[in-house]
């Protein structure tokens, strides 16, 4: 049993010896936003926040985070309203097939959370572990600056 | 929606929100019709029937339905504009479904830029028949002339105030009846969605963690499953001891046929173990010594051509010039390199139909190659297209449907969700193939090109299941009955494979291209971003700039001595002015690039001005920023146009700067991202694009337009900055540190 504080609400969730986060997010828990990408700790594609810093949940243990506080992508959005990052990145369609996006904004929140005013070389320092194969990455950082804006 | 797994003809119906058909409304003729049907533009040709792409539904909203499908390039949400400014309503009446091959119209396969010229005339000229249609219906129950009435967002209203709407006129019908391409089209001047940019549809959902890829798919009661490969292309299967695995926890089934081996668990996690087991105690036959490796591939491709096939010869020979100038330039494998490895689920129905949620950019076609590995009718798989992660062609997507079909058959009644490793994406997805380019001129006193000659050498540019052979599925050719894989093929005009862009645009006195082909594939080969025309632009552009070079000519000028077509001298000119071509001063270690190319050289238009920055110490190359300009003929959505060109400039950077699939003579070595870098965001410039729209002209796609233009200006802005010229992708810091170094 992983009992922890998912996106502001206590959760328990049984789950298998050897189970992820990713998959105990995506599984056991119906979170749509982290996503597989390599299972390697390589592309970002998982990110989530643990105690508010930018976790790969595909190479971290469930039970790690037992007792600690996990947010994932939908914890910025109320309801079917987008979060101040989240319409940043809709405002500069800042995707294109937005399978890496996820990890990216959790990353960018991170960022934004210790540092409100990033400058552009920060941001691109910030979000240079996530990988994004679509070419976005332009209009990330403007989406990232018109957040911290 | 994708939560719940739509198996039957009649839930999906329900599922889509519209009815099947209570009434035809075949015997309306609108009174513009011509006697004689106009010629039926893009995929309406092929796809006639007009409720076959749009319904009306009782609830007040309008179902497009198109076969082409969500890439991340926006042909949705393009397709939604076009279709409601023809139909005169708000565009958030319209739910847009596409790539379902029970609903939609077969428009064949989602590439080669190709959305914007068939899909979207089509979608345009559709819906401005069925408002024609809906007109007269009205004018019939209103009692007045159509020419007076007037619409606003499917309510009709005449002069004499009585009105009606769509849904009312409609009630439940369908427009069973063909189109007959006579419909007049909305005046540009009224268009209100076409030609603006209007926020993509589907990112929303996918920006705050909804439910949107196939790879998010929970279904009720859905299984796991993982596929083990061979360790090498030719490896074969001797034995495996399956009883460690079958004892794992959630364990529901090993499944092997042949050489194809799989396991389906309660849970992704448990699969994944399962099938590491698996691997461990299998015995595989392994040939070893078959490939030529990545640093032999350029010999093997010149070695190996058996089929030369000579597409261009015009003008005629100069008989000799002043000078003759030829060289040589080469281009590794690269890979698609999805970031979400490739998924799909399959559910085998008690009806007999296979259920396939799946990311194929030809989800009709695929579907076929799958039933015929299955032995099933094609009528009884039902393939549904969910997006996926962007795959810049033919990726593992097509694959992934249909492994997961081979899982799902071994356990009937539950859908079985499948989705690949990293190092599986890697090292077996098919590669855009690697390619030698060669060009030899002639010129005369002032470097003027009298002859030029251009060869390439190349394996295939498309496997594609599309055209129902099972042997183009990689598990198919590793069954106990196996596929065999087609040999590889090449096609010419107008569209061509290795050809693409391989003649040059500009107009010489005497040109010729010759395509050397192998059919022999010693890595897995597909459609990749561009196909030939990355490689063929690579090369003709640098070239260009050779010669302009040798002919102490600005590489800009020298172009426009040879390019006549006027939109293209706009393009390039307008990229030119943006980047300050003629303002720009030297620095050390800096330079500046030029590069331009008509896709297909009949498609979209693009030119790239690149700045780099060249590290005189360890090489490295940093792109400093980046001007484009693009002629997409009429515009659909600019910023869709933008987004393309960016992410299309970005990803050639990062194949010429960074990438090559690398092999040794056994096996594939690049297996993750450290072993098969990209660009990161450290080394992304900032991108300046321009659009130029033809209001009016065909609708042209951008998806592949900048590939080739981007690749050619890095080359030239490099020597610019150095002094040496590169003729080897991908320009590694340590050939540039090599060329500086003499």
């Amino acid at each position: 049993m992983v009992a922890f504080r998912l996106n502001g609400e206590n959760v328990d969730v049984d789950v298998p010896e050897n189970t992820t986060l990713l998959e105990m997010l995506s599984l056991d828990l119906n979170e749509y936003g982290p996503k597989f990408g390599c299972g390697l700790s390589q592309c970002g594609a998982c990110t989530v926040l643990v105690d508010g810093e930018p976790v790969v949940s595909c190479e971290t243990d469930a039970t790690a985070v037992t007792g600690r506080s996990v947010e994932t992508l939908s914890a910025l959005n109320d309801g079917d309203t987008a979060g101040r990052l989240q319409q940043a990145f809709i405002d500069e369609q800042a995707a294109q097939c937005g399978y890496c996006t996820s990890g990216i904004i959790m990353r960018a929140q991170a960022l934004l959370d210790q540092n409100p005013n990033p400058s552009e070389s920060e941001v691109r320092t910030a979000l240079n572990d996530n990988l994004c194969r679509c070419g976005s990455q332009a209009r990330v950082i403007r989406a990232v600056m018109r957040a911290a804006g | 929606m994708l939560d719940q797994f739509r198996t039957t003809r009649r839930g999906l119906m329900k599922a889509g929100g519209y009815l099947t058909v209570a009434f035809s409304l075949s015997g309306w003729i609108p009174s513009g019709a011509a006697a004689q049907d106009a010629e039926l533009p893009g995929d309406l040709a092929d796809n006639p029937m007009l409720n076959s792409w749009i319904a009306i539904n009782e609830d007040g909203t309008v179902t497009l339905k198109i076969g082409k499908v969500e890439l991340g390039q926006g042909t949705k949400t393009s397709a939604a504009q076009i279709a409601a400014d023809e139909l005169y309503i708000d565009m958030d009446r319209l739910e847009v479904i596409s790539g379902d091959t029970w609903v939609v119209p077969n428009e064949g396969t989602t590439a080669g830029s190709g959305s914007a010229p068939n899909c979207f005339p089509a979608v345009q000229a559709a819906s401005a028949e069925v408002r024609g249609m809906l007109l007269e219906m009205a004018a019939e129950q209103l009692g007045q002339p159509a020419d007076q009435l007037t619409i606003e967002n499917g309510t009709i209203t005449a002069g004499d105030g009585s009105e009606t709407t769509y849904w009312d006129l409609v009630s439940g019908g369908e427009f069973e009846r063909e189109a007959s391409g006579n419909a007049a089209l909305m005046p540009i001047e009224e268009q209100r969605y076409i030609g603006q940019p209007i926020p993509r549809l589907d990112l929303p959902a996918k920006i705050i963690g909804r439910p949107a890829y196939v790879q998010d798919i929970r279904a009720e009661n859905m299984a796991h499953g993982k596929i083990v490969r061979p360790p090498t292309y030719d490896a074969t299967l001797e034995s495996v001891d399956t009883s460690v695995a079958e004892g794992m926890p959630g364990v529901i089934a090993v499944v092997r046929d042949g050489s194809f081996l799989g396991v389906i668990a309660e849970r992704d996690g448990q699969a994944l173990a399962a099938a590491n087991a698996l691997a461990e105690n299998a015995s595989w036959n392994v040939p070893e010594g078959n490939l030529p490796g990545n640093d032999g591939i350029f010999d093997w491709l010149q070695a190996e051509a058996t089929d030369s096939t000579e597409y261009v010869n015009t003008g005629s020979p100069s008989g000799g010039g002043a000078k003759t100038m030829e060289a040589t330039y080469y281009r590794p494998y690269h890979m698609h390199g999805s970031i979400g490895t490739s998924a799909a689920v399959a559910q085998m129905g008690d009806d007999g139909v296979m259920t396939i949620q799946n990311a194929s950019q030809s989800v009709f076609g695929t579907g076929q190659s799958i039933a015929a590995m299955l032995g099933m009718e094609p009528s009884n798989v039902h393939m549904q297209h969910i997006d996926g992660s962007g795959c810049y062609g033919h990726n593992m997507a097509d694959d992934a449907a249909a492994d997961a079909a081979l899982l799902a058959r071994a356990l009937p009644g539950r859908p079985v969700r499948l989705q690949y490793t990293r190092e599986q994406e890697h090292k077996w997805e098919p590669y855009g193939s690697a390619m030698v380019m060669n060009i030899r001129a002639n010129v005369d006193d002032e470097g003027n090109v009298l002859d030029w000659h251009y060869n390439n050498w190349s394996t295939g540019h498309s496997t594609r299941p599309s055209g129902g052979d099972p042997g183009q599925l990689l598990s198919a050719r590793y069954l106990e009955e196996p596929f065999e894989q087609p040999p590889g093929r090449d096609w010419g005009p107008s569209s061509y494979g290795a050809g693409r862009n391989a003649e040059a645009k500009y107009v010489f006195p005497h040109q010729t291209m010759t395509v050397n082909f192998t059919p022999k594939m010693p890595l897995r080969v597909s459609a990749t971003r561009g196909l030939g025309a990355f490689a063929n632009v690579f090369a003709i552009e640098s070239f260009m700039d050779e010669l302009a070079s040798d002919a102490g000519v600005d590489p800009l000028e020298y172009r426009l001595r040879f390019l006549e077509d006027e939109r293209a001298r706009a393009v390039l000119m307008k990229t030119a002015e943006e980047f300050g071509w003629d303002d720009w001063e030297p620095q050390r270690g800096r330079g500046r690039g030029i590069a331009f190319a008509q896709y297909k050289n009949y498609a979209a238009i693009t030119a790239i001005a690149l700045e780099v920055q060249v590290n005189q110490r360890n090489g490295r190359v940093s792109v400093v920023r980046a001007t484009a300009a693009n002629d997409s003929g009429h515009m659909v959505n600019p910023d869709n146009i933008a987004n393309q060109i960016e992410g299309g400039l970005i990803q050639s950077l990062s194949w010429a700067l960074k990438e090559e699939v690398r092999f040794d003579d056994t096996q594939v070595l690049s297996n993750d991202w450290a072993s098969y870098p990209i660009l990161t965001f450290n080394e992304v410039p900032n991108i300046d694009v321009h659009l130029i729209n033809s209001p009016g002209q065909p609708y042209l796609g951008t998806g592949e337009t900048s590939q080739g233009p981007t690749v050619g200006a890095l080359a030239n802005a490099i020597t610019n900055a150095t002094g040496v010229r590169y003729r080897r992708l991908p320009f590694l810091p340590s050939r540039i540190s090599d060329g500086l170094r003499g």
